[in-house]
């Protein structure tokens, strides 16, 4: 009778001790939606959650950065346990750092140490590591092998201006052949977040800084910054469309894989989906890093890329680090690579054989990554969406023709030292 | 003496107690959160501290409000939209009012047919036009260069000099009906005896509409107009969905949004609000002054 009951009471132990770790706990993860973002992040989160018995269910997010970064705002400060792990911009930390948990508390520093140092840096505030680098992003030059050719270019153009030469000959000569919406160039011209780093490379690829620089003074009214925007507005409706001033990453993107331009500017992740079998433009396109603003000017690429964060009001802080950390892994990240050629940002990935076969382009061009330049979101701390907001609006006002770029950039120097005060 | 002096004191008594309810509900949901913004604007605090940290500022947000050239341009912009867009609604309104006023078969359904675009959600017609207006795949461009109006597509949202009109025209498309309504409901409440009697007078039809409806439907006109341009100075979701925080559409409503939510400036937003706050209430008052003389 005695021994009846023990059996009874270790079934029992055994089916409700099963039943609990069968059942796990449910996370919630906000991805990204561009191009292929959604599709892996889905498979990468139930990878882990198959592994480990949890659940996660995956929230999709605006696909403007700048949209996505308010619902944060307001999730964040309504205290909202809603969502445990959010995928956060680069220029995002110092803007969100009060709202995420401090990861050091949970990882260790061997584990810190496999990721760049640079992108590490840029995910500490105030000695809080508050998000883990997911890739890493630098704006490349998409370019059409074959109309090159066809057009007599043996490379890719060196300087702005050759690119314009380029794309103009393309453009007619296309258009000549019978298509009558073929453009020379696209890039991101919305006023949004998106238009504060393509303006940002023309900027400084002329010398023309980074809009505020290291120490916090604003330098962005300088005569080559405004040749950089003239040089741009100049473009647009001569080899960029119209419409381009209302151009997101994916409306570029539709313009250049529908095989509509010769060149475009645009993150990693189109290398892949331009690859893709059903592609227009499969095998005939190639990237490189984005010209020169003229002869003495210098090459650059705006740094951008995302990063894993948890949030404080999570209610399974645990297990979302374990997620982030298995997200940010070397299995995953080179999956991520692959498939979607997402830029790792763990640097023996970048010797990995599989990821360079894939991606010839990011053993070629990981010196453009490694030096590719931040926004000043250091600098400013949280008036950094003020200023960026500042900027494109200064820039999308020469790009519709409203003024031209001198009186934009001296307006702007106004609002931005309004926006300063007494600091930043 | 004293009996209907008590008598008028117990009656306004009874009248307290009567508005007391509403009274409260006006103080928990106008007042309290009025005061509340009103204090507010007085500091710096952003929603992006954790804990919040306001700090007392005095009157540096409203100094800062009217030195912001971007809120200049949001009034401007808001003034241009609520002029132009109750103007036209108006016009085309009263000629709808007075088609459908009149008799015809198929009156019904014609009057139920005219209110589908206020039916929809101004979100989703918003996004409609969006896609209608898109520069490469838009119908609006199709339809224009078909008929031979353009020789290029325009990029409709883009282009400064399009934006606010396009914008404007969803506005109209989608509030005549409104407006329509409002004055068909005046139309109907003039005696019909009073047609008849000019028309046996010899009124051409076109005195009658200046000599007896426009005179009669005043009243009805100025509650639709009282409407509507208090809606439209509030203007947000239609040019928020459009085009949503560019500066040559933006209006008062976006920018305060802008302050609010992107930005995370609580104290400055709601200085921002208080400004708004004011103007509305200054067109309020216009309206309510104006409107006493007429009906008296």
């Amino acid at each position: 009778m005695k021994s009846l009951r023990y059996l009874a009471v270790a079934f029992l132990a055994v089916a409700f001790g099963s039943a609990t770790s069968a059942q796990g706990v449910t996370l919630r993860i906000s991805c990204g939606a561009v191009g292929q973002e959604l599709e892996l992040c889905t498979e990468g989160t139930q990878a882990w959650a198959q592994k480990t018995g949890n659940k996660v269910e995956v929230v999709s997010t605006p696909n403007s950065t700048t949209d996505r970064l308010a619902l944060y705002q307001q999730q964040l400060a309504a205290g909202s346990s809603d969502i445990d792990v959010y995928q956060i911009d680069v220029i995002w930390p110092g803007i969100l750092s009060d709202f995420f948990v401090d990861l050091n508390d949970y990882v260790t520093p061997d584990l810190v140490a496999q990721f760049f140092p640079r992108i590490v840096a840029a995910n500490t505030v105030d000695g809080r590591l508050v998000a883990l680098p997911w890739f890493t992003d630098a704006g490349l030059l998409y370019y059409r092998t074959d109309l090159l050719k066809k057009y007599g270019y043996s490379k890719p153009p060196t300087t702005w201006d050759e690119l314009e030469q380029m794309a103009a000959k393309i453009q007619s000569g296309e258009r000549q052949a019978g298509n009558g919406s073929f453009w020379g160039f696209v890039f991101q011209g919305k006023a949004y977040e998106g238009l504060t780093c393509d303006a940002l490379e023309w900027i400084f690829s002329y010398g023309g800084g980074t809009i505020v620089d290291q120490a916090g003074n604003i330098t962005i009214n300088n005569p080559m910054a405004a040749k950089a925007i003239d040089t741009a507005a100049r473009w647009v409706g001569k080899i960029a469309p119209p419409g381009v001033t209302s151009y997101q990453e994916e409306e570029a993107r539709g313009v250049w894989q529908a095989g509509n331009a010769a060149f475009m500017r645009n993150w990693p992740y189109a290398y892949s989906l331009g690859n893709s079998a059903d592609s227009p433009i499969k095998g005939k396109f190639d990237v490189t890093v984005l010209p020169k603003g003229g002869a003495d000017g210098q090459h650059a690429a705006t740094l951008g890329g995302w990063q894993l964060a948890v949030s404080r009001f999570s209610k399974h802080p645990k297990e979302a680090v374990d997620l982030i950390v298995y997200l940010t892994g070397y299995a995953e990240q080179k999956r991520r690579a692959i498939k979607g050629s997402f830029l790792p940002t763990r640097p023996a990935l970048y010797k990995d054989a599989d990821v360079l076969a894939a991606n010839p382009f990011m053993g070629k061009l990981y010196d453009v990554f490694v030096n590719a330049v931040p926004r000043p979101s250091a600098q400013t701390k949280q008036k950094y969406n003020q200023v960026s907001s500042a900027f494109w609006t200064a820039v999308h006002n020469v790009l519709v023709g409203q003024t031209d770029a001198a009186t934009s950039l001296r307006m702007l120097e106004q609002q931005l030292k309004r926006i300063k005060g007494k600091g930043w | 003496m004293t009996q209907p002096s008590r008598l008028a004191a117990r009656r306004t008594r009874t009248a307290w107690l009567f508005l007391l309810p509403s009274l409260l509900v006006l103080l928990v949901v106008a007042a309290y959160p009025l005061w509340r913004t009103f204090q507010l604007s007085f500091y710096q605090v952003s929603i992006l501290q954790f804990p919040l940290q306001p700090e007392w500022v005095g009157l540096d947000n409203y100094r800062f409000l009217l030195a912001d050239p971007y809120w200049w341009i949001s009034l401007k912009n808001t003034a241009v939209f609520t002029v132009v867009s109750v103007a036209l609604e108006t016009v085309l309104g009263l000629g709808i009012a007075l088609v459908v006023n009149a008799n015809f078969t198929g009156r019904g359904l014609m009057r139920t047919a005219m209110l589908v675009p206020w039916a929809i959600p101004t979100v989703v017609s918003a996004q409609m036009w969006r896609w209608m207006y898109n520069d490469v795949y838009g119908v609006v461009n199709d339809l224009l260069m078909r008929a031979h109006l353009i020789a290029a597509p325009l990029a409709w949202l883009a282009d400064p000099h399009l934006a606010l009109p396009g914008i404007i025209a969803v506005d109209v498309w989608k509030t005549t009906p409104f407006m329509a309504l409002l004055l068909l409901a005046g139309l109907q409440s003039i005696p019909r005896e009073l047609y008849e009697a000019s028309t046996v007078d010899g009124a051409s039809p076109w005195q009658q509409f200046w000599q007896i409806t426009l005179p009669l439907l005043k009243p009805a006109l100025l509650v639709a107009l009282i409407f509507r341009t208090l809606d439209a100075l509030r203007v947000f979701d239609v040019i928020y969905v459009m085009t949503g925080t560019n500066p040559t559409t933006m209006s008062m409503s976006v920018y305060a949004r802008q302050q609010l939510v992107d930005f995370g400036a609580l104290g400055y937003g709601s200085a921002v609000s208080m400004g708004i706050f004011l103007i509305i209430a200054l067109f309020a008052a216009a309206y309510l002054v104006s409107l006493r003389v007429e009906l008296d």
